[in-house]
């Protein structure tokens, strides 16, 4: 992560699986490049399917930026598990991450795009949301 | 209500052997029905809980609720650990150091309310609300531990014939009818287990 992306909303992606995570952060990389912090996580903390609260608040950590971040999800418990690490997060930083409700892979695609042409953490959020709905 | 270090950490130990024994149990309700990993996630969670005594039971218990509640946030996963670990932070945050059963009334009002924040559920979801619920009323009502066990094994079975609304389990539609929801199987274990010991505490 370089530091003109540092400007950019971050994206991170949460999944049940590290495959479908770490695919969907490529395909993420192919389309923005290095314009956005971007971080992924999935798999629960014993390497089987599911998310992790500390997972999940690291690839928070990693694609932190001033602008905010958007976490896209999965099913389920990748969502409540998000909503939890938002609210475990240092009260500045709780309002600039917002877990997204959009398809994990098309709505990180999306995300990115709109992050990286500088929008805002609301306009990222409803780009991905609006996108499929 | 105030347990001594003894009784807090016969607490701990109850709850924890509550799940961990009906582990297999509980994967398998949730194989019907959900992604199978209930009674594993449960397990590593409540292992996870019991690796932090005896230092856990040195504490307070509102305190060592929020603890228990932690521990099982970041060790439980799947969407069960945010809930039930919500249930206890919530509770240990709720209940004074020293607490009456009034205390505990009003403490697993405010607990189910955040469970139900967290998941964005409510009651007739098919969901550990629908045990919740029913075993909050009777504790309120002033049932007595057979009571609130009995209401609480009772309230999972009626999760039986629902539709689940929330969690993957509503993915199958009409045929999660039928089945036991996992998660309103282990809240009605620990709330047998839970209890069982503060029963026995307060009498002896």
């Amino acid at each position: 992560m370089n530091s003109s992306s540092s400007g950019n909303v971050g994206i991170v992606i949460v999944s049940h699986s590290p495959k479908i995570a770490e695919g969907a952060a490529d395909m993420v990389r192919q389309m923005v490049g290095n314009a956005v912090p971007l971080a992924w996580t999935g798999g629960d903390i014993d390497g089987g399917l599911g998310t992790n609260v500390a997972g999940i608040l690291e690839a928070i950590e990693t694609a932190w930026s001033p602008a905010g971040v958007a976490v896209l999800v999965d099913l389920g418990g990748a969502e409540t598990n998000s909503e939890m690490a938002v609210e475990m997060l240092p009260e500045d930083r709780r309002a600039r991450v917002v877990v997204c409700n959009a398809p994990v892979v098309e709505g990180a695609v999306i995300a990115a795009t709109e992050s990286s042409g500088g929008s805002p953490l609301a306009a990222v959020k409803r780009s991905a949301e609006e996108f499929y709905a | 209500m105030s347990l001594d270090r003894v009784a807090r950490e016969k607490l701990v130990r109850a709850l924890a052997e509550s799940v961990i024994q009906h582990a297999d149990e509980l994967t398998s309700l949730d194989q019907a029905i959900g992604d199978g990993d209930h009674g594993l996630n449960m397990k590593r969670g409540f292992e996870a809980v019991l690796a932090t005594l005896p230092g856990l039971a040195d504490k307070s218990l509102p305190e060592m609720l929020k603890a228990i509640g932690m521990t099982l946030v970041m060790k439980v996963g799947g969407a069960s650990g945010p809930l039930v670990g919500t249930f206890f932070m919530e509770l240990g945050k709720a209940l004074p150091e020293q607490s009456i059963r009034a205390d505990l009334v009003a403490a697993t009002a405010k607990a189910i309310d955040a469970v139900k924040a967290r998941g964005r559920s409510e009651a007739g979801q098919k969901t550990l609300v629908d045990v919740l619920v029913p075993v909050q009323v009777v504790l309120a009502g002033g049932g007595d531990a057979n009571a609130i066990a009995a209401e609480a094994a009772q309230a999972a079975d009626r999760t039986t014939p629902m539709l689940a609304i929330r969690g993957r389990a509503s993915f199958l539609g009409e045929r999660s009818i039928g089945h036991m929801d996992p998660g309103s199987r282990s809240a009605s274990l620990l709330i047998g287990a839970a209890v069982e010991v503060l029963e026995f505490e307060a009498n002896s």
